[in-house]
């Protein structure tokens, strides 16, 4: 299909939640671990490549065609705290929503039916990115984009920085981002061969310890 | 590199003239070693055998006096292991009903030896039907200049226990670490439980920056499975900041388990975070 449904699924007024979720920015600007433009790439180079990695693998596979059912067990595994499952699925069934109105699909309506409190989010952008005619490539870049593009979004409100900075710093990564989205969409390529195990499951600890904790504040900005 | 050279020299002699069983790939480096350790643990009706215990290259294994109906294994490094291009496994299992406790005697330290090439140190743990196993080694130091890809392979049947503990620490006392890869894949009943990537030291991307590990350089996890914990509970938080090291306890989805993350700024103040992880698991 066209490209220009590419850019409708990883635009960020896409009405998909994502606006809601700071990527653990949040936690991390609390913890002064992020307080500039600086440290702001250095966590953005980060989570692209453990969680935006292994979301674009998850992502592609589901695109490519594998089952979205064991992909979500897959998923599980792959997200050891329960508030990061819990963020995973409620984006999961906020995205479902939006892409069974924009491109309808029986792939959709199944694991809607089968998820009702929704799938981890990147199986249903994989198949909202099926259901668009797109290839798993063009999922895994719309979700290796986005694991950047909502920090940097997210930290321009947090700490006021320069939107045109926060360009800037995801142009700058936008060949990493490139690259990460290559290895996914390779690795989702063997998993007809090779099996879950080929996708990536890169992980951050922090990412993991702060995401609870954020969860358990009484006051935030954002969900996650 | 004299050093170097000394080393390889020095470990010449264990060099097996033929190889392991199942290791058939070729090595980096003519010195370097490969090597497969074996554990198997059965129940007899009463207590625990291991019918195999088979140390090999740098992995001697010793049985140890234990009370009570487990066996208890330690494992003492044979020779300076791994270094560069160095293949080395571990091969444990508990079979039914068998109690199986094995720990290492010293810190695993990775060095990088006479190659630059990745040494690989695969862990396969199995415990078998209503077995219980317990991997609790010393802690893995990846030295300046090591390269070293680890990885576990997990498999546990329904009603087995496991209690894993894993510390990695980043360099040695003001040294910058080594390149450290490891993989974890945990399967419990046949679903997948658990598994994670990670890779920290240069050239890893983002490891020591805001997202992974900013500025700690020991972290670890201990992962407890065990069928009674097949209920709903909170996740624990340990420690508020980030800066003095913290970590969260929290149940996995795909089966009765429990994960401890930690990441602190120094070997003694994770074991601290693990042990009190532990302590909240196991309802203490």
């Amino acid at each position: 299909m066209s490209r220009a449904a590419l850019l409708l699924l990883a635009d960020g007024r896409f009405p998909a939640g994502g606006h809601a979720h700071s990527g653990g920015v949040e936690a991390a600007v609390a913890h002064k671990a992020v307080h500039d433009i600086e440290t702001l790439e250095a966590f953005c180079r980060g989570r692209l490549h453990t969680t935006g990695l292994t979301t674009a693998g998850l992502a592609a596979a589901t695109a490519a065609g594998c089952d979205p059912l064991m992909l979500d067990d897959a998923a599980d595994a792959r997200t050891p705290v329960p508030a990061l499952r819990a963020v995973a699925r409620r984006l999961g069934r906020q995205m479902m929503r939006a892409a069974r109105a924009t491109f309808p699909s029986a792939e959709l309506d199944r694991l809607a039916a089968e998820r009702p409190q929704g799938a981890h989010q990147p199986i249903v952008q994989g198949l909202a990115v099926r259901s668009a005619g797109l290839t798993p490539q063009e999922a895994a870049s719309a979700a290796a984009y986005e694991t950047v593009g909502g920090p940097a979004t997210a930290a321009v409100r947090l700490l006021s920085l320069d939107p045109l900075d926060a360009s800037r710093l995801l142009a700058r990564l936008s060949t990493e981002t490139d690259a990460v989205a290559a290895a996914a969409a390779d690795a989702a390529a063997r998993v007809a061969t090779e099996g879950l195990d080929a996708l990536p499951s890169a992980s951050s600890p922090l990412l993991d310890i702060t995401a609870e904790q954020h969860a358990a504040w009484t006051v935030r900005l954002f969900a996650s | 590199m004299s050093s170097a050279s000394q080393l390889a020299e020095s470990r010449a002699p264990f060099d097996p003239a033929a190889p392991a069983a199942g290791t058939e790939e070729t090595c980096g480096h003519p010195n370097s070693v490969r090597a497969t350790a074996r554990i198997r643990a059965t129940y007899n009706g009463r207590v625990t055998t291991l019918p195999q215990l088979r140390s090999d290259g740098p992995f001697h294994l010793r049985r140890m006096r234990t009370s009570g109906k487990a066996a208890r294994v330690g494992i003492i490094g044979a020779m300076s292991a791994p270094l560069g291009g160095d293949r080395l496994a571990l091969d444990i299992t508990a079979e039914d009903r068998a109690e199986l406790d094995v720990t290492t005697a010293a810190a695993t330290l990775a060095l990088r030896g006479p190659t630059t090439a990745p040494a690989t140190y695969d862990v396969r743990l199995t415990a078998e039907e209503h077995a219980r196993l317990r991997w609790l080694p010393q802690p893995l130091i990846s030295a300046a200049d090591s390269n070293l890809h680890q990885t576990y392979t997990v498999k546990l049947a329904a009603s087995s226990r496991l209690l894993l503990r894993e510390e990695q620490i980043l360099g040695r006392a003001n040294e910058k670490p080594g390149h450290l890869v490891s993989r974890i894949r945990v399967h419990h009943a046949g679903r997948p439980l658990l598994d994670q990537h990670t890779a920290y030291g240069d050239p890893a991307p983002g490891w020591d920056g805001p997202a992974i590990l900013h500025g700690h350089r020991a972290v670890g996890q201990l992962l407890v499975v065990a069928p009674e914990l097949d209920v709903r509970r909170a996740p624990v938080l340990l420690r508020e900041g980030t800066k003095d090291g913290c970590a969260v306890l929290a149940p996995l989805a795909g089966g009765p388990a429990l994960l401890a993350t930690a990441v602190a700024p120094t070997p003694s103040a994770l074991r601290e975070l693990l042990d009190e992880a532990l302590r909240h698991a196991l309802g203490e």
